[in-house]
């Protein structure tokens, strides 16, 4: 079926149509590309034709490249992948040139771009190819070039013409931040013409009209100078030093794309226009040739929304949640409330006192307020969600809800107590979700008289911004209860992931032993700005003494305090370096960001203001420093390691699972596609050769798993073994 | 192997390298041909006598394009069979001219060059010969480029130089320059520029300020700390290359660091037989040279693994050598080097430096050897090094003894 049809008006006007059959926003395939070429080329031809307007049949335009394309090139390697791009150069200056004279400028017939709605990647691109761009007034569309997040750029010459639009500065915030625009916003930036409340009328009317100067870009003209300067223009020079610097800054050099994409402009500014495409093609290449780019389409875009869509769903009727109780109104209870009040729930937040569950209710209030100043709530969405939530002492009020969220105390027994009063109350089919982070969910399920209808629903501080919700299995819980947890995560709109139930779940299992080697190394003598400098240059978000400082030393404490308690004689021999610091600093009243003080110093403000001078007079920096990269592996592999035991053990079924969950939990370097495409990229066999080395250097929490020794042994990689095709083979 | 000597080194006086500079209105090519008629007048040469003049630039664009080397030979008074080569390693430009023509004389390639350089910094900005390694990512961001005061920011934090340690050298070089120019030090080199009339323009280093002192230095704001703060961040650049380093101690200020000045400088250098063919007495012999490649992010350390490097070609150690020019383009520059090799100050800058009396890129290299040289006279001593740092991580060194 026709992904582009063209319709040729008796006003001389030929409509080109795209509307990919079966899919909600439309996405280019190399047939789409190929249709819409033959319908170009058949317009331009047909002397009957005066101008065309392409649109959407949809009410958005396109939400992109569909991402099958690109596998598709890359499966014929980097000539697969550069020819690909060129052939989709070629149609869109194809459209650009619009059949005029190369060497007049005339000739050629007006095209014009209607967008009813949200256009992304490819969608944009192909409209900056013509000659004007009309919007629907639609507030909701959304206008840009998201490409930079997953790791790859704009690589069908938004990157090229967005920079000779609006010069390397004007451009940078729409290639190197994503930045999304209304329609209004993207006509104010100077990224589309025209907002029209009939904008294919204002199209047809302007392509009737329009003069052959009208039609040939800035770029094609004679004279065209680039806004603010190229390279070697003074002004332009000082544009690209601050262009470098900035991408290395911000990204800590970790990720390829705005490198690449940086040269392309850079190349691309000093040749004339169709060189610049080649060259724009031949970076794009490179980027998609680079493993971070696959792994992180992989994880961020098509493991995310397979995920999001149920992909460990079990069979079970529609479990979507009317009624939620949320049974204490701290800081995560009233977040988890806000998130499902906004989603459409009526919620029931309990907690002992009117005064603590009126002060969870008062935070949606409170959240919703910042909301309306900034433009993005109003007076009525607000008093809509603040009438939803119920903020009560009363059990009696859980009548009717069909799941009940426990965010109180992390302590056993005063779960198991408001367990069982709680079940007095609820319905019977009622699912009973815990949000413990540390306490095994088996364990909490004995206080119900229903556990297959007990789980665990893990969220991440803070819940409204975190994406990413951890669903725990019990021994007993059953597939109901975890359909129940999928949907309510979906109604949500956040990204789960499901494991089986054993210590610390997955996050925190990989998160912890992050933050304990970090804190080791401290104690052996290595420099705290190398710790956290070195974690912040393989792309974390958060050096792993800036992470305990955030998530508080009283919780390390309290977790290690436990720890120990629960394991006894297991309980490693090499956590007493960090287990002495770590006390020793809870001691000294230093708990982290919210005294002012932990292993950073901070103002009154609250602004981190340097490493804590006196770590150093505890803990002297050893003559000989490491070298970054033993740090960074120990770092890495610290977490790598428990993602691979968590799958060994099966707390992990599915590695799409750790990975998006690695990243979207705790930020683990985004630019390796998670824990096991980081791994893959280092291949098996040296990913063992390493663990050797630590193990031998600093110890067994090192130990080569088995699972990974097997694999170096017989060249295995986890998306080759464990990935989703792997599976279904 | 024939030995290279030096038989004579002039320079111009610096003038301040802005437009209300003396020197503002001298083109290069006029600058440089008064060093060249200079050198040929005092020894007396005549014709195809030398075999090429060497001419280190740093901006090679405008009127310093074009290959300036030959177009200052043709507006001088030489003889146009010696041809002219235009040559560029930053700061050492003027140092590598002389170098490669001493390693040309050694390796009996020629009799005699005129070796030096000239850079008119008010009239040919800085940096407006373009710089990929500032701008292509490819090299930019593999290479962590920073500015050049960011590093000299990353020494003084790197080797702990205070802001009261980079102002006092300052201030030191500052005093000996005044005390240089009243004993009339530079007399033998220092040649007075002149219009086309035969009229004085300048014949003295008009960019010091011998009055300077800690109060006035102090109160000058560090000039690199907004562009390694806040926008565009070079610090953080600094800080990926350096993860150990917390901050960067940004101390760095006009008054620390060298001068932009107009300037040029020209040294001959000849075999034995060269010097008796004219009836010339060698003043020194180059008894070694070395070029290095350093880190390029710090950039500004070259002057030590390049010492090192001179010294074990000339078969000598740190305390063989008996006065030291090390080129002032900042003051931590310097104090790492005194730092590395445990030099002390009396035996370096004698007659100050760049900070005082400014820092012309392309001929600073041939006026430190010429200033080491004469003070060598004046002194008596024996040995000198002079030894400069270069842009994107390079270093230079000359070894000179008196014979």
């Amino acid at each position: 079926m026709a992904e582009f049809t063209m319709e040729k008006g008796a006003d001389g006007v030929a409509v080109i149509t795209w509307d990919v059959p079966g899919k909600s926003m439309n996405v280019l395939s190399m047939e789409g590309a190929g249709e819409l070429d033959a319908a170009v080329t058949d317009a331009l031809a047909d002397e009957a034709v005066k101008g065309i307007v392409i649109t959407s049949g949809k009410d958005t335009f396109a939400a992109g490249m569909d991402l099958n394309v690109l596998a598709g090139f890359k499966e014929q390697g980097a000539e697969g992948v550069f020819e690909g791009v060129m052939s989709l150069h070629h149609l869109l200056r194809k459209i650009e040139r619009a059949g005029m004279d190369p060497k007049t400028l005339k000739g050629g017939k007006p095209i014009a771009t209607v967008l009813p709605g949200t256009a992304l990647g490819i969608g944009l691109e192909l409209p900056l190819s013509t000659h004007r761009v009309f919007a629907a007034d639609n507030p909701k569309a959304k206008i840009g070039l998201p490409e930079i997040q997953v790791g790859i750029f704009p690589g069908s010459g938004g990157t090229t013409r967005l920079v000779r639009k609006l010069g390397v500065m004007g451009a940078s915030p729409f290639l190197l931040q994503a930045k999304l625009s209304d329609p209004k916003g993207a006509v104010k930036a100077g990224i589309i013409d025209e907002v029209s409340e009939d904008p294919m009328a204002a199209a047809k009317a302007w392509v009737l009209e329009a003069k052959d100067a009208d039609i040939v870009k800035p770029w094609d003209a004679k004279g065209y100078k680039l806004p603010g300067g190229a390279p070697y223009h003074p002004a332009g020079f000082q544009t690209m030093v601050g262009a470098n610097a900035m991408i290395m800054a911000n990204t800590w050099g970790a990720y390829p794309a705005p490198k690449a994409m940086l040269s392309a402009v850079y190349e691309g500014l000093m040749v004339p226009f169709d060189t610049a495409l080649k060259i724009e093609a031949r970076w794009f290449t490179n980027v998609i040739m680079n493993p971070s780019s696959g792994n992180m389409i992989r994880s961020l875009f098509i493991n995310k929304e397979a995920l999001e869509k149920g992909a460990n769903r079990p069979e079970a009727p529609d479990q979507t949640v009317k009624k939620l109780g949320v049974l204490g109104a701290g800081m995560m209870g009233a977040g988890i409330a806000l998130v499902s009040a906004q989603a459409g729930m009526d919620v029931v937040l309990i907690d002992q006192t009117q005064e603590a569950a009126d002060k969870g209710k008062a935070y949606t209030e409170a959240y919703l307020d910042k909301g309306i100043k900034r433009g993005k709530s109003t007076p009525e969405k607000k008093e809509k969600v603040l009438g939803q939530i119920t903020a009560t002492t009363d059990y009696a009020q859980l009548d009717g809800c069909d799941l009940i969220i426990e965010a109180v105390f992390e302590d056993p027994k005063v779960k198991a107590e408001i367990t069982k009063a709680v079940e007095a109350v609820i319905p019977a089919d009622c699912i009973f979700a815990s949000n413990t982070s540390t306490l095994p969910i088996t364990d909490l399920a004995k206080a119900s008289s229903r556990p297959e209808q007990f789980i665990g629903i893990h969220f991440f501080s803070p819940v409204e911004k975190m994406l990413l919700v951890e669903i725990i299995k019990g021994k007993e819980t059953g597939d109901r209860a975890v359909a129940k947890a999928l949907d309510y995560v979906r109604q949500i709109r956040k990204t789960p992931i499901v494991v089986n139930d054993e210590r610390f779940f997955y996050a925190n299992r990989c998160i912890i032993p992050y933050l304990n080697e970090g804190a080791r190394m401290v104690s052996e003598g290595v420099s705290p700005v190398l710790v956290d400098h070195a974690a912040r240059l393989l792309g974390m978000p958060v050096g792993p003494l800036q992470l305990i400082d955030e998530t508080s030393i009283d919780l390390g404490v309290k977790i290690a305090k436990a720890t120990k308690e629960a394991m006894g004689d297991a309980y490693p021999a090499d956590a007493k370096g960090v287990d002495d610091l770590m006390f020793w600093m809870f001691d000294l009243g230093r708990k982290g960001r919210k005294s002012n003080a932990g292993f950073y110093d901070y103002d009154e403000k609250g602004k981190r203001t340097g490493i804590w001078p006196g770590l150093e007079e505890k803990y002297p920096h050893a003559e000989d420093q490491p070298d970054l990269i033993e740090v960074q592996h120990r770092l890495m592999f610290a977490q790598v390691l428990e993602a691979v035991r968590a799958l060994e053990e099966n707390v992990l079924m599915d590695i799409r699972e750790g990975d998006v969950g690695a990243i979207l939990g705790w930020g683990f370097a985004p630019w390796s596609g998670g824990p096991f495409g980081w791994l893959d990229m280092l291949g098996a066999a040296y990913a063992a050769e390493r663990c050797d080395h630590l193990e031998a250097t600093y110890g067994p929490r090192f130990a080569c798993p088995a699972l990974l020794r097997e694999m170096a042994e017989k060249n295995h990689s986890f998306y080759g073994r464990f990935g989703p095709e792997a599976k279904a083979a | 192997m024939t030995e290279a000597y030096i038989y004579d080194a002039v320079r111009s006086p610096r003038g301040k390298g802005r437009k209300d500079g003396s020197l503002h209105e001298v083109t290069s090519v006029a600058l440089g041909k008064q060093m060249l008629n200079a050198i040929k007048d005092r020894s007396g040469l005549d014709g195809h006598a030398v075999e090429d003049v060497i001419w280190g630039n740093a901006t090679q664009a405008f009127e310093q394009g074009g290959c300036l080397a030959r177009t200052t030979v043709l507006a001088s008074e030489l003889d146009e069979r010696i041809p002219g080569l235009s040559i560029n390693r930053f700061c050492a430009s003027g140092m590598e001219a002389v170098n490669l023509a001493a390693n040309q004389v050694k390796g009996g390639a020629g009799e005699a060059y005129i070796a030096g350089g000239v850079e008119c910094m008010s009239r040919v900005a800085m940096g407006s010969d373009g710089a990929a390694v500032a701008i292509d990512p490819t090299v930019a961001m593999e290479s962590y480029f920073v500015p050049q005061g960011i590093s000299a920011d990353i020494i003084a934090t790197e080797y702990g130089f205070s802001r009261d340690d980079v102002d006092s050298f300052a201030m030191e070089s500052q005093r000996r320059a005044g005390v240089a120019w009243e004993e009339n030090r530079f007399e033998k080199s220092i040649i007075t520029i002149r219009d086309v009339n035969g009229l004085p323009i300048l014949d003295h280093d008009e960019y010091m300020r011998p009055g300077t002192d800690m109060q006035t230095l102090g109160g000058l704001k560090p000039a690199f700390k907004d562009m390694g703060e806040t926008m565009p961040g070079f610090d953080k650049v600094a800080m990926l290359k350096y993860p150990h380093l917390e901050a960067i101690n940004h101390v760095h200020h006009a008054g620390n660091s060298s001068g932009i000045v107009d300037g040029s400088a020209a040294i001959l250098v000849g075999s034995k037989e060269f010097g008796e063919k004219y009836g010339l007495k060698p003043r020194a012999r180059i008894r070694a040279t070395a070029k290095i490649g350093t880190d390029p992010t710090i950039m500004l350390t070259g002057p030590v693994p390049a010492t090192e490097r001179v010294l074990k070609a000339a078969g000598m150690e740190i305390g063989d050598i008996d006065l030291f020019e090390v080129n002032e383009a900042f003051s931590s520059v310097v104090l790492r080097f005194m730092q590395a090799f445990d030099v002390d100050h009396s035996k370096l800058n004698t007659c100050g430096g760049a900070i005082a009396m400014g820092h012309p890129l392309g001929a600073s290299g041939a006026i430190i050897i010429g200033t080491l040289l004469d003070e060598l006279e004046r002194t008596g001593k024996s040995t000198g090094l002079a030894t400069l740092c270069v842009a994107s991580g390079m270093g230079a060194a000359t070894v000179i003894e008196l014979v």
